[in-house]
């Protein structure tokens, strides 16, 4: 699931990230805040009252804003199962 | 460059590094730029126990040593001893926020690698422990081979102890740091997830104060009807609470003014003192109450969380007209003054994205424009309620204000579609928690802004008043000759044939001269207006008697007021922002191109504005 679609509240874990849709620096600064596969999400708000804007999720302990192009670079899975590379380090 | 130790604080945004800085300079902050670059210096003088004083350096906050903007760039430079006009650090104090420890541990050790002696300031614990973490210092500085303390800089909590470990580390004998060889992102960010899970010694889930607020303030509704009623309370405060200490100002100008009168003879001394320096200068003194409330909410919203939220909201109206919500925040500085604003823009990482927000934030009506606008207002529009508790004086302001955002993003969406064409960028930003900030710090931000003020009424305003009243006074009328001083003057003259271009939209020949010092900085054109009068007074005691705004009243038809306010939401005159814009584009292209488009849109909304009043016979 995208994080476009995940649900407002519900822990997920980033399952992989299609960097080639982000630009370099993007790409860049989205790593800085923490986004990488294994990392916890949660989606916080969609912004926008015509539900276009921003999405504000939580990355780990930092809660990020996004446009939505960018939050449907990533996908994420939810459920206990989901153990990322940040668990196992 | 000074021989004291040099310090560097260090850390990712939102770390309360200003905070920290704040609380161990005091007030004692020199602010300048780093050569070359537009970008703020923020120094200070730090008083060790032996009393030897350190100049503590605050570096622009970045998430990393692979810069993104122009300020990272200088954190950058600065640490690794490659900028120009300022020496190595001879340490660093690395802020980390303890509610983010993974990713700031981050950053801390690719500044760590560089080898400079550190410390590292483990700040904010308070908010970390409401947030039901508790963290280990010592864990904490074992795994990382550096003194490790716990501050909370805005309570003042661990500063002497900070300061003691500085002692200890400017006057120890050199040790080995570790250097560590440069490493890979993910490594990195590996190492520090590890060192942060050893740190935490307890993690209880606990309710969040930010997320509770957020559900309101990010509500796509309830979330812009709080915008904007912070928005509008913060224009009707600007009229509300300043009132008072201006009746002081104006009050205490007078006395001087009276002071003067009675001490000097009548003579070409006394008119210069009393018409060029008093009321010229005193006319926009006046002023700094009104331009320090909105600076108090400006830097409110800064320091509360607020503005970023504020920038969460607008995204999808800015997106619309090409632009990020990122650019609202510059933009939102640029109500404050257009310099600081531009200079914002610096965070802005995408090229055309910055272009069009430098461009559109002269349009932004900055405080400099207040003045104009409240002496224009205060003598045209009748003081009542619209509203209970909403006066129309307020409403008019607020009408200002709005119409030069508006104009902002039309002109945004045009220069998206011609000039700065191309993709748009993207709204990448982190969310700091909410937090009640310092009052100390508030007020210190409004003092510095006050002494710019004033340093601008005492430089820039006074010459270009001094050089009206010349202009204005010389050459003499004649005796017996029935043409006024202003008439027979040299800027009457000048005024005189520029007025030609600007009667059509229904100007007159006072606000043609006030027009041209104006340049200098727009609230010019408030105390070119007073000097014009007060020299067209003469010795007519009656006159001289009545305010400024009476006078406009008496003498300007109702079209040409709204005329002169239409035009001041576009003005392009002023000089500082045309050289901070060639400064930040590196060039004149640009400059120039805004100077134009805004006298264009600044004659034609005038004129608009002067023939529809005119036709509804107003």
């Amino acid at each position: 699931m995208r994080l476009t679609d995940l649900p407002l509240r519900q822990p997920a874990y980033v399952d992989l990230i299609d960097w080639s849709v982000l630009t370099p620096s993007e790409g860049q600064r989205l790593r800085e805040f923490g986004l990488c596969e294994g990392a916890s999400v949660e989606a916080l708000h969609h912004g926008g009252i015509f539900g276009k804007g921003p999405i504000a999720c939580k990355i780990g302990r930092m809660t990020v804003a996004m446009r939505r192009n960018h939050a449907a670079a990533v996908t994420v899975r939810t459920g206990p199962e989901a153990i990322g590379p940040e668990q196992d380090a | 460059m000074s021989a004291l130790p040099l310090v560097a604080l260090v850390g990712n945004p939102n770390a309360g590094k200003s905070a920290l800085f704040n609380a161990l300079t005091g007030a004692r902050q020199k602010l300048g730029n780093y050569p070359g670059v537009t970008v703020e210096r923020k120094a200070g003088r730090l008083a060790l126990s032996d009393g030897r004083p350190v100049e503590l350096v605050d570096l622009p906050g970045t998430y990393s040593l692979d810069p993104n903007s122009p300020d990272e760039q200088v954190t950058r430079d600065v640490v690794m001893g490659q900028q120009t006009g300022e020496k190595r650090p001879d340490a660093l104090v690395i802020v980390v926020d303890a509610a983010n420890l993974d990713n700031h541990l981050r950053f801390a050790l690719e500044l760590l690698a560089l080898g400079l002696p550190t410390i590292v300031a483990l700040n904010m614990v308070d908010l970390a422990t409401r947030d039901g973490l508790e963290l280990d210092a010592a864990i904490l500085s074992r795994e990382l081979g550096v003194p490790v303390i716990s501050t909370v800089a805005v309570r003042k909590r661990g500063l002497d102890h900070l300061r003691q470990e500085l002692e200890g580390l400017l006057n120890g004998a050199p040790r080995a740091y570790p250097t560590g060889a440069a490493q890979d992102f993910d490594a990195v960010r590996r190492e520090a997830g590890r060192i942060a899970r050893a740190a935490i010694v307890r993690e209880t889930p606990s309710r969040r104060l930010t997320a509770a607020v957020d559900r309101v303030a990010l509500h796509p509704v309830f979330g812009l009807i709080l915008l904007l009623g912070l928005l509008f309370v913060m224009f009707q405060a600007v009229y509300a609470w300043s009132e008072a200490p201006i009746a002081m100002i104006e009050g205490f100008a007078e006395a001087i003014a009276n002071a003067v009168r009675a001490a000097l003879p009548d003579g070409i001394v006394r008119s210069f003192l009393v018409d060029g320096v008093i009321n010229g200068v005193g006319s926009v003194v006046v002023f700094l109450p009104q331009i320090l409330i909105l600076f108090f909410f400006i830097l409110m919203l800064e320091a509360t969380g607020y503005m970023v939220r504020a920038a969460f909201l607008m995204d999808g109206l800015m997106a619309k007209v090409g632009l990020s919500g990122r650019a609202f925040i510059p933009l939102l500085s640029s109500f404050a003054c257009a310099i600081p604003g531009i200079m914002a823009t610096r965070t802005i990482a995408d090229p055309r994205d910055r272009l069009t927000t430098i461009l559109i934030a002269p349009l932004m009506t900055c405080s400099a424009r207040l003045p104009v606008y409240a002496v224009i207002i205060g003598a045209f529009i009748p003081a009542r309620d619209v509203l209970p508790g909403v006066g129309l004086q307020g409403f008019v302001l607020f009408c200002l204000y709005l119409a030069g955002i508006v104009g902002a993003m039309l002109v945004a969406m045009l220069l998206r579609l011609t000039v700065t064409k191309g993709a748009s960028g993207g709204f990448l930003m982190e969310m700091p928690k909410y937090q009640w900030p310092r009052p100390q710090d508030i007020l210190l931000g409004l003092w510095q802004r006050a002494v710019i003020f004033l340093k601008r009424a005492g430089t820039i305003i006074f010459t270009s008043t001094v050089i009206l009243w010349l202009l204005l006074s010389f050459p003499r009328v004649p005796d017996g000759d029935p043409t006024s001083q202003v008439d027979h003057s040299i800027a009457g003259r000048i005024a005189s044939g520029l007025n030609v271009i600007l009667e059509p939209i229904g100007f007159n020949r006072d606000i043609s001269l006030a027009l041209i010092p104006a340049m200098a900085a727009r609230e010019v054109a408030v105390s070119a207006l007073a000097t014009v009068y007060s020299i067209d007074a003469g010795d007519d005691e009656a006159l001289l008697e009545r305010s400024l705004g009476d006078r406009l009243k008496d003498q300007w038809p109702l079209p040409t007021a709204l005329a002169f306010l239409a035009w001041f939401i576009f003005a392009p005159q002023c000089i500082s922002t045309i050289a901070v814009t060639r400064r930040e584009t590196n060039g004149w292209k640009w400059p120039l191109f805004m100077v134009g488009y805004l006298f264009a849109l600044a004659y034609v909304a005038a004129g608009i504005t002067y023939w529809t009043a005119t036709a509804a016979g107003l």
